[in-house]
């Protein structure tokens, strides 16, 4: 294949400004750089989340400039938009939608690694990366959510910042910090939308970083074992770009589905009420992409056995040990590498682990199902049961299912899998060669 | 194999896909937990599905009754009166309906406050001139502004349908609804009671009480019954939420078609490029 287009540009023009920055052969090695042959369809999201990340700040900086960051004009601005600006109601549509399909497609992206090992050696950095991007995207849609100050808006916001109390010692300044004032006001909103704003070039940064820390290490693929030469990689363009374009089309096609024909159904009615700090909804919900976190932050309450067990007998108060899961969730993917030893990566030669990987997703689904219901029996103990569930998986079942299970043998090789068959073969399942 | 873990998402995925697209605007909000709350009746609303649009002799006669009955306690105040050509007002028949309102005006030359008759670029009046005299004329309880109020509902024109024609005697509520301690539900002075509301009990009294309540003035409008006013009003309120539904779902349909094209082309250009390469991707 075209390997030869690698390289210093044969134009003089180019040639000249490639040799003091060498942007024309960095735009070669993206298009040009090897990619494993063997990528399936869940290699798309990765790409589509770019897509995402750039379609919600393009529609951002628009609604931006008819959004009035006021606790007294904040709703009324947005329903302007939806009804005087022109295309105001597609531009604020397509936003909101777009931070659902956002996370769709990163949650996604998150799970097609954790199937074939796109965490382990030598892609860590690469999988923190990651991990700081999701974080990022969370902060960043929750405070986007608070600005159209409706009912669930302010009230999410009420909730969630009331958290930052929990901290011992420091947690009322903080809180008093993150409020601007003394409960959630005029000061929040304004401060919310300055780090809404800012928030997403942020996530651009680490993104580039993120790219970076791909190209250095490569992709992984279906089949977890590394590239050996050129007859296991092929160029990324045009194989992978016309893949991705395809992806692209479905994906938008989804999108599209929901903003013009469902554009309300993953939100929430109360959130066309605007705000009123005296009168609490009688189910307080956040969106959909964070109800297994908040089934995990109510999990724990003062009579829950488990915190009992480990922490409420040296006085922790549940709270704290909620807010505390509630961030672990997410930051165990951080220690993951090193929790899951195993040295194959693909869960498709990892009978146990796939068995338990799939447990692992049920057992997601199951706490954003109860993160929807109302904190009372019988939702409450499933959701401590689903909640004890998810950690037990990162920190008991994943260290013990790579010592005890016995993978089935590896292939040779990328381009040959077929021929793989016999144990010789396996040798080196995550060799350092790079 | 390599494909299982994607074709096994998209027989999951699929059918739940058509069927949203099928279904289209009349895909009901994921239900959140309300109790006791009943289900609202299903109505075959004209701007229901993909090629739903609004019925604008209908939208008019659910105005008329909006400012003969609702307008005396409840607002509209996101809509201007501008917005009404769009249902095939005239701007005579606007400035008509405009200039029975007053809004505050420019101070006169004194600097005295001043009043003039509302106009066309005005919003729509509200009925009261704040929300404590909305309350002190209500039981303490301000009615809630119409202007979102099919997009503020789980179960939106349905449930707003539902709820004006859902209102129960007090033998009735006696006998089918319990309160939180399970005893028979009594209204209490100044409340009603209602199939749809939760909890079953209104501070709003049935506002569409009897047949011909309002005299529908176009030509060729059905007899007005109670039934009749409410789905017009609520058609009406439906617009006011969302004016821009017809046009939404006008251009969707020209979205998917273009997205459909290109991504039938892409799908044959991806599969020529990966021809070239003997067992890749």
């Amino acid at each position: 294949m075209s390997t030869e287009a690698q390289g210093a540009p044969r134009n003089r023009t180019l040639k000249w400004i490639d040799d003091r920055m060498p942007i024309v052969s960095m735009t070669e090695h993206a298009l040009y750089y090897p990619v494993p042959r063997n990528l399936n369809y869940l290699w798309n999201f990765g790409s589509l989340a770019g897509l995402s990340l750039i379609i919600m700040i393009v529609t951002g900086i628009v609604l931006s400039m008819h959004y009035t960051p006021h606790t007294d004009y904040a709703f009324d601005s947005v329903e302007r938009i939806m009804r005087d600006v022109n295309y105001g109601w597609l531009i604020r549509y397509v936003h909101m939608n777009g931070g659902s399909m956002f996370f769709i497609v990163v949650y996604l992206h998150i799970f097609r690694g954790l199937y074939y090992g796109s965490f382990k050696t030598p892609r860590e950095l690469l999988w923190w990366l990651g991990v700081v991007i999701l974080f990022l995207m969370m902060a960043t849609a929750f405070m986007g959510y608070v600005l159209p100050w409706g009912q669930m808006s302010f009230w999410a916001a009420k909730v969630i910042t009331s958290m930052v109390g929990a901290v011992p010692l420091i947690g009322e300044s903080l809180t008093e910090l993150l409020w601007g004032g003394f409960t959630v006001d005029n000061p929040t909103l304004n401060r919310f939308y300055s780090l809404h704003y800012l928030l997403p070039f942020v996530i651009l940064g680490v993104v580039v970083l993120h790219i970076w820390a791909l190209h250095t290490v490569k992709a992984n693929n279906p089949l977890g074992i590394d590239m050996k030469g050129p007859q296991d990689s092929i160029d990324f363009h045009p194989y992978y770009t016309t893949k991705d374009l395809f992806g692209t089309g479905v994906f938008l096609l989804v999108f599209a589905a929901f903003v013009f024909y469902a554009p309300n159904y993953l939100g929430h009615p109360d959130n066309y009420i605007q705000a009123d700090p005296l009168k609490t909804p009688p189910h307080i919900v956040p969106e959909w992409y964070f109800l297994p976190y908040y089934t995990i932050l109510r999990s724990f309450t003062d009579d829950w056995w488990l915190f009992q067990i480990l922490l409420g007998w040296w006085g922790m108060e549940a709270k704290l040990a909620g807010v505390l899961a509630m961030a672990g969730a997410v930051a165990v993917l951080f220690v993951l590498p090193w929790l899951d030893t195993s040295r194959v990566r693909s869960a498709k030669f990892r009978p146990v682990y796939r068995v338990f990987f799939w447990l692992f997703v049920i057992d997601c689904l199951i706490l954003g199902w109860i993160g929807a219901q109302p904190a009372e029996p019988p939702w409450t103990s499933i959701g401590q049961w689903a909640t004890l569930w998810y950690f037990a998986h990162f920190l008991v079942i994943l260290p013990l299912v790579s010592r005890v299970e016995r993978p089935r043998p590896l292939p040779h090789s990328i381009s040959q899998p077929v021929l793989g068959g016999g144990a010789a073969a396996a040798a080196a399942p995550m060799e350092a060669s790079r | 194999m390599i494909r299982s873990p994607l074709r096994a998402l998209h027989r999951l995925l699929a059918p739940a896909a058509i069927a949203a697209v099928l279904a289209g605007g009349a895909v009901p909000a994921p239900a959140f937990a309300a109790g006791d709350a009943v289900a609202p009746k299903a109505v075959a609303w004209t701007f229901n599905g993909v090629f739903g649009r609004y019925d604008y002799p209908q939208l008019r006669r659910g105005l008329q009754v909006y400012n003969e009955v609702c307008a005396a306690c409840h607002g509209l105040r996101l809509v201007a009166y501008r917005d009404l050509a769009a249902i095939g007002l005239s701007e005579a028949q606007i400035r008509t309906i405009a200039g029975d309102k007053e809004v505050a005006g420019e101070p006169d030359e004194e600097g005295e406050p001043t009043v003039r008759p509302a106009e066309p670029k005005d919003r729509f009046v509200d009925p009261f001139p704040n929300v404590q005299a909305a309350m002190a004329s209500n039981n303490g309880a301000a009615p809630p502004d119409l202007s979102l109020i099919v997009k503020a509902r789980g179960g939106a024109a349905d449930y707003v349908y539902s709820l004006l024609t859902g209102y129960v005697s007090e033998a009735a509520c006696k006998k089918q609804f319990k309160d939180s301690q399970g005893n028979p539900l009594v209204p209490a002075e100044g409340q009603y009671c209602n199939t749809y509301m939760s909890g079953h009990i209104i501070a709003m009294a049935p506002p569409l009480t009897e047949d011909g309540q309002v005299e529908y003035e176009e030509a060729g409008a059905p007899p007005a019954s109670v039934d009749q006013m409410s789905k017009d009003v609520t058609a009406f309120l439906a617009w006011a939420a969302e004016p821009y539904m017809v046009e939404r779902k006008r251009m969707g349909i020209k979205v998917m078609l273009f997205l459909l094209l290109f991504t039938g082309f892409m799908y044959a250009i991806y599969r020529q490029v990966k021809k070239d390469v003997k067992g890749s991707a």
